[in-house]
C-alpha cells in the first residue's frame, strides 16, 4: 500500500511565493544607515585634518569600510571575513574604475553647457577671438568641416570594407589570407601614423593641406575596422541559407546580392556607424592634414578646413577662461555626436536580432 | 558478405571543377577587385612606412633607437643632422606600462563587480557607462585631463614624493608635479579601462554556469567561486584585453601630447615632469621639418607602428586561443 | 537488503502515522532523521513550477525522483540545498528540514547547509585548473575547513567513490584526462569530502555510457550504507535498480506535484495510483 497524495492538494490552498534568503528590510536599512554614518564621519575627518578633496574623502571612507566590515566579521570564521573583504577590494575597484569617466562626463556637460548656444552652431571664428564673448562667434565651420571630411572617408571606405567582407566570406579567392592578414595588422595602426602617410604622400603631391587629405586619413583609420565588422557580420549568416539559395538553382551573385546581404543589411548599417563614430574623434591624423580654419570651407580640396577635434585642440592650448569655454562646448558637442551615433547603431543592430 | 572492400579497385575521385557563368565571373571580379584595393592600400602604407625610413636605419643604423638626441642639422653640413627616438621610445613605453599597471586591476575588478556583485538593474546601468565611456574620443580625456585630473594628480605625486622618495624612481629633481609620467599614465589608465573591462567582463560571464553552481554546491563563498573557477577560466581573455589595452595606450597621441613635456633626456623617475613618447613626438616637429627629418619622423612612425603591431598580434591570438577552447 | 527492509519498516510507520502524506501528525514523539521536505512550492517569477511537494528522504537510503521532463524534479532537487535561489526571479514556499531545523530559517549560513547536502550535477565537471588531488579537496579549501591529513581523505574518498585503484598513481594528472565515467566519480569523490549526510544527484548517469553507468550506481548504493542518496533520473530501470523508494512526479501543463511516493518494488508493481501504472509501464513519458 502506498498513500498518494493528490487527494489532499485540492484542499490545500496555494500559498504565497516568498524569498527567505533575501535581505531583510530591516538588513537593508541598516547598511543604508551604516553608509550615512560613513559617510559623515569621513566628512567630519576630512574637515578636521585637511585631507583635501573628494579623493580625500573616498579615501576616508574606504578606510572606514574597511575597519567597519573588520569589526562585524571578527567573530565570523575566515571563509567569511575574506568574502566581504573581497567585497569591499571589488567594490573600491569599480568606483575607481568609473570615476574618472564619470567625472568626464560630468564636467563635459557642466563646463560645455555655458558656451552652449545657437550661435555656436551657426557662426564661426572668422571674425572672433577666441577670448571674445561666449554669445559672439561659434564652430559652425568646425561641426560642417568634420561631416565633410568624415561623410568623404565613409563613401570611400563602405564600399571597399563590405567587399573586402564579402570576398572574405562568399568569395574567398586565392588572396584571403593575406587580405585578412593586411586588415588585421593595419587597425592597429597609430592615428599620427595614418596622418603622417598622408602627409608625406598625399599633400606631398597636392601641395597643401585640405580636407580631403583629412577624408583620406581618416579613411586609412576607417578601413580596417569596417572590414573587420562587416566580414564578422557577414561569417554570422548560417551557412543554410547559402545552402538554400544554391538548392534553389541560384548563382553566386545572386546569393550574395539577394540572400546573404539583405540578412546583414542592419549589421552593415551599424559597421558604418561605428566606423564613423571612432574616427569623427581623432585629432592626431587631422593636425597633420586638414590643419584647421576659422570660417566656412566647403571644398575639401586645396586649402586647410576646420574641424571638431582641431576646434577644440587650438582653444585649449590658449589658456583663457572664454577659450576654455569654447573647448569644453566644443567637446560636448563632439560626446553628444558620438553617442547619438552610438544610439542609432545599438537600435539598428537591434533589429537583426529576431 | 562483410567483405571489406576490394583494395585494388579503389577508384580515384574525380576532379570537380567550378566554371562560373559570365554573371558570376563579373560579381567575383568586382569583388576581388574591392579585396585587392584594400589589400594595396593598407600593405602600401606598411611598404611606404618602411622604403622611407630604410635610409634612416641605413645611415644610423641601431642608434636611431638607443642615441637620445634630436637636432635638426643646420642644411650646411656645420652642424649635422642628428635624429635619434631612445627617450621617445622608453617614454612611450614607460607611460603605456604606468596606465597598464593601474588599468588592469580596475578593470578586472569592476568587471567581476558589473558580472557577480551588481544588481541586475545597475548592471545594465553600469553596462551602458562603460560602453559610453568606450566611445569617448581621446582628445577629451586630454582635456580633462588638464583640466581637471592634474590638481589631483599633482597632489598625490607630492604625498608619494613626500613619503616614498626614497624609491629611485619616485625621487624627483625638480619639484614640479603636474606634466609627469605619472600623470599622463593615469590618465591614460582611465582611457584604456573602459576595453579591458568589456573584454574581461566578457570572458567572465561566459564561465560555464555549472561549474561556479559546483563550487557553490561545496559550500563555497561568492569569492571562492570567483577564485577557483572564474579567473583561472578567464585569465587568457584579460590578459588578451590587457594587450589591446597596452596598444592602445602606445599609439595614443593628443591625450600625452597635452599632458607632458616632451624633454629629450631618458627620464625613469615617474613623477618627473618630463618625458614625452613618439606619438607627440611627431605632432610636435612634422610642421617645421626638412626632408631628412621627415625620413626620421616616417622612421620614428614606423618603429611605433611595429611595436603596436606585435602587441597586437600577440592580443588578437590571446583572445582568439581563449574563445576557441569553448 | 537490510537498509530496504529497515526502510520499508519506517515507511510503513509513517503511513499509519499519516506523515507521508503531508498532515502534520498529532503527536510525533522523535523528530525525524534525515532530510524532509513539507509542503513545498517553487515560482520562477511568476510562474508556479512546483506544487505541494512533501517527502522524506531517511538516513541510508536512496530515493529516487522519476516523472517526465519538465515536472519539476530538478528544481525540487535544487530546493534541497538551496541552490534554487541563485535563479534570480527564484521564490519558494514551505519548508526543508534537516534533522527537525529548517534550512530556509533566517540565520541559517546557506553555505553551510550546502555542505551537509551535497550535489553532483548532470555533466560531469571536474575543476578544469586542478589535478585529481586537488579537485578532491577542492571542497574542503573552499569551505576553509581545518583538516589535518589530506592525503587520508583523498584515498578515503576516492575509495568511497570507486575510484581509487585506477587513479592512485596519477593523483597529479588533470581531471580532463578522464574518462567521462571516472570524471563523474571524481565529481562524486570531490562532494563526499565536506563529509555530507545527504547526496542530491541530478541525473547523474545521462551523460554517460551504460559501463560507466552501472558503475556509478554500484558506488550509490554503496553510499547508501553510510548516508541518504537523492537521485533524479529519466530512466526507470535505472530507479528500479538503484533506490530504496521513489517518488513519481508528473505536470498537467501547470505546476510539478508529486503523484505517488513508495517503496520501490511497491511503485513498480502495485502503484496505487493509474498514472503511475501507465508511466512505469512505459505508457508515456
Amino acid at each position: 500500500m502506498s498513500a498518494t497524495v493528490t487527494d489532499l492538494q485540492q484542499t490545500t490552498a496555494i500559498p504565497e511565493p516568498t524569498t527567505p534568503w533575501a535581505r531583510t528590510r530591516g538588513e537593508k536599512l541598516g547598511t543604508v544607515v551604516t553608509f550615512l554614518i560613513s559617510a559623515i564621519a569621513a566628512a567630519c575627518i576630512v574637515l578636521v585634518t585637511g585631507l583635501a578633496g573628494v579623493d580625500g574623502f573616498g579615501l576616508t571612507l574606504f578606510v572606514i569600510f574597511v575597519v567597519i566590515t573588520f569589526v562585524r566579521t571578527i567573530r565570523l570564521n575566515a571563509k567569511v571575513r575574506k568574502d566581504e573583504f573581497v567585497k569591499i577590494a571589488i567594490f573600491a575597484a569599480a568606483v575607481l574604475a568609473f570615476s574618472p569617466w564619470m567625472s568626464i562626463f560630468a564636467s563635459v556637460i557642466i563646463k560645455g553647457a555655458k558656451g552652449f548656444r545657437p550661435n555656436f552652431f551657426v557662426e564661426t571664428m572668422q571674425t572672433t577671438t577666441p577670448d571674445d564673448e561666449l554669445n559672439l562667434g561659434g564652430a559652425g565651420h568646425a561641426i560642417i568641416g568634420s561631416m565633410l571630411m568624415v561623410i568623404i572617408a565613409t563613401f570611400i571606405t563602405l564600399p571597399l570594407g563590405i567587399l573586402s567582407g564579402v570576398y572574405l566570406t562568399e568569395v574567398r579567392g586565392r588572396l584571403t589570407f593575406w587580405v585578412r592578414f593586411v586588415v588585421q595588422s593595419m587597425s592597429g595602426v597609430p592615428s599620427i601614423v595614418a596622418g603622417l602617410f598622408i602627409y608625406t604622400t598625399f599633400i606631398d603631391l597636392t601641395n597643401s593641406f585640405s580636407g580631403m587629405a583629412g577624408s583620406l586619413a581618416l579613411a586609412v583609420l576607417m578601413l580596417p575596422t569596417v572590414a573587420r565588422t562587416a566580414e564578422e557580420v557577414l561569417k554570422l549568416v548560417p551557412d543554410d541559407l547559402r545552402s538554400a539559395s544554391y538548392a534553389l538553382g541560384a548563382r553566386q551573385w545572386r546569393t550574395s546580392l539577394m540572400v546573404v546581404l539583405p540578412t546583414v543589411r542592419s549589421g552593415l548599417t551599424t559597421a558604418a556607424i561605428l566606423g564613423v563614430a571612432r574616427v569623427i574623434g581623432e585629432t592626431a591624423p587631422l593636425l597633420l592634414t586638414s590643419l584647421s580654419s576659422n570660417s566656412y570651407v566647403f571644398n575639401p580640396i586645396g586649402s586647410p578646413i576646420g574641424s571638431l577635434p582641431t576646434y577644440v585642440f587650438g582653444l585649449l592650448q590658449i589658456g583663457t577662461e572664454n577659450a576654455s569655454n569654447r573647448a569644453w562646448t566644443g567637446a560636448l558637442v563632439l560626446m553628444l555626436i558620438v553617442f547619438a551615433l552610438f544610439s542609432i547603431a545599438r537600435f539598428v543592430g537591434g533589429k537583426d536580432r529576431r | 558478405m562483410g567483405d571489406v572492400a576490394n583494395t585494388e579497385n579503389i577508384p580515384v575521385p574525380r576532379e570537380l571543377a567550378v566554371v562560373y557563368n559570365r554573371a558570376d565571373r563579373i560579381f567575383r571580379r568586382i569583388v576581388t577587385s574591392g579585396a585587392l584595393t584594400s589589400l594595396i592600400l593598407l600593405g602600401l602604407i606598411g611598404m611606404f612606412l618602411f622604403v622611407k625610413s630604410a635610409q634612416i636605419f641605413n645611415d644610423r643604423g641601431l642608434s636611431f633607437i638607443t642615441g637620445s638626441n634630436w637636432t635638426a642639422g643646420s642644411g650646411d653640413g656645420v652642424i649635422p643632422d642628428d635624429f635619434s627616438i631612445g627617450p621617445m621610445l622608453t617614454g612611450t613605453i614607460l607611460v603605456s606600462l604606468i596606465a597598464l599597471i593601474i588599468a588592469v586591476p580596475l578593470a578586472i575588478g569592476g568587471a567581476l563587480y558589473i558580472e557577480f556583485y551588481a544588481q541586475p538593474k545597475i548592471r545594465k546601468v553600469l553596462s551602458t557607462l562603460l560602453d559610453l565611456a568606450a566611445a569617448i574620443p581621446s582628445l577629451i580625456f586630454g582635456l580633462w585631463g588638464v583640466v581637471i585630473f592634474t590638481s589631483f594628480g599633482e597632489r598625490w605625486s607630492a604625498l608619494f614624493n613626500a613619503r616614498f622618495g626614497w624609491v629611485p624612481f619616485i625621487r624627483v629633481q625638480n619639484e614640479i608635479f603636474g606634466r609627469s609620467p605619472f600623470v599622463a599614465g593615469c590618465v591614460l589608465a582611465s582611457l584604456i579601462t573602459p576595453i579591458i573591462t568589456s573584454v574581461s567582463r566578457e570572458v567572465f560571464s561566459r564561465t560555464p554556469r555549472d561549474l561556479v553552481d559546483t563550487c557553490y554546491a561545496l559550500g563555497s563563498s561568492r569569492w571562492g567561486a570567483i577564485r577557483t573557477v572564474v579567473l583561472p577560466f578567464g585569465k587568457s581573455g584579460v590578459i588578451g584585453g590587457a594587450m589591446l589595452g597596452l596598444g592602445r595606450a602606445l599609439g595614443e597621441t593628443v591625450a600625452v601630447y597635452l599632458l607632458l613635456n616632451i624633454v629629450f633626456r631618458y627620464n625613469f623617475r615617474i613623477l618627473e615632469s618630463e618625458g614625452g613618447n613618439i606619438a607627440s613626438l611627431i605632432a610636435t616637429k612634422f610642421g617645421e621639418a626638412t626632408e631628412y627629418e621627415l625620413k626620421a619622423l616616417i622612421a620614428a612612425g614606423f618603429v611605433l607602428f611595429m611595436l603596436t603591431l606585435v602587441v597586437n598580434m600577440l592580443a588578437a591570438t590571446i583572445v582568439q586561443k581563449s574563445t576557441v577552447r569553448k | 537488503m537490510d537498509t530496504l527492509k529497515q526502510g520499508e519498516r519506517n515507511m510503513e510507520q509513517d503511513l499509519e502515522n499519516n506523515v507521508l502524506a503531508g498532515n502534520d501528525a498529532k503527536d510525533i514523539k522523535t523528530t525525524f532523521r534525515g532530510l524532509e521536505a513539507k509542503n513545498v512550492h517553487a515560482w520562477f517569477g511568476n510562474h508556479h513550477a512546483l506544487s505541494n511537494v512533501s517527502l522524506r528522504f531517511p538516513e541510508q537510503t536512496v530515493t529516487g525522483l522519476i516523472g517526465p521532463s519538465g515536472c519539476g524534479k530538478s528544481t525540487f532537487i535544487r530546493l534541497l540545498n538551496r541552490m534554487h535561489e541563485f535563479i534570480p526571479s527564484a521564490a519558494m514556499a514551505g519548508q526543508v528540514l534537516q534533522n527537525g531545523e529548517d534550512i530556509y530559517a533566517t540565520d541559517v549560513d546557506a553555505a553551510a547547509v550546502r555542505l551537509k547536502i551535497g550535489m553532483v550535477f548532470q555533466k560531469p565537471n571536474p575543476f578544469p585548473a586542478m589535478n585529481i588531488r586537488e579537485n578532491v579537496l577542492s571542497g574542503i579549501k573552499l569551505a576553509h575547513l581545518k583538516v589535518a591529513d589530506h592525503d587520508s581523505i583523498v584515498e578515503n574518498c576516492l575509495t568511497r567513490a570507486g575510484l581509487w585503484k585506477e587513479v592512485k598513481d596519477r593523483l597529479n594528472a588533470t581531471g580532463g584526462s578522464l574518462s567521462g565515467g571516472q570524471q563523474q566519480r571524481l565529481c562524486i569523490a570531490r562532494s563526499l569530502a565536506v563529509e555530507p549526510s545527504v547526496l542530491l544527484m541530478d541525473e547523474p548517469c545521462s551523460a554517460l555510457d551504460p559501463g560507466s553507468t552501472l558503475r556509478i550506481e554500484e558506488t550509490i548504493k554503496e553510499l547508501a550504507q553510510k548516508i541518504a542518496v537523492v537521485i533524479v533520473t529519466h530512466n526507470m530501470q535505472q530507479a528500479a535498480r538503484v533506490s530504496d523508494f521513489c517518488a513519481f512526479f508528473l505536470t498537467d501543463g501547470g505546476p510539478g506535484y508529486l503523484v505517488e511516493a513508495a517503496p520501490t518494488k511497491i511503485l513498480f508493481t502495485n502503484p496505487s495510483d493509474t498514472r503511475t501504472a501507465d508511466y512505469v509501464q512505459g505508457k508515456f513519458g
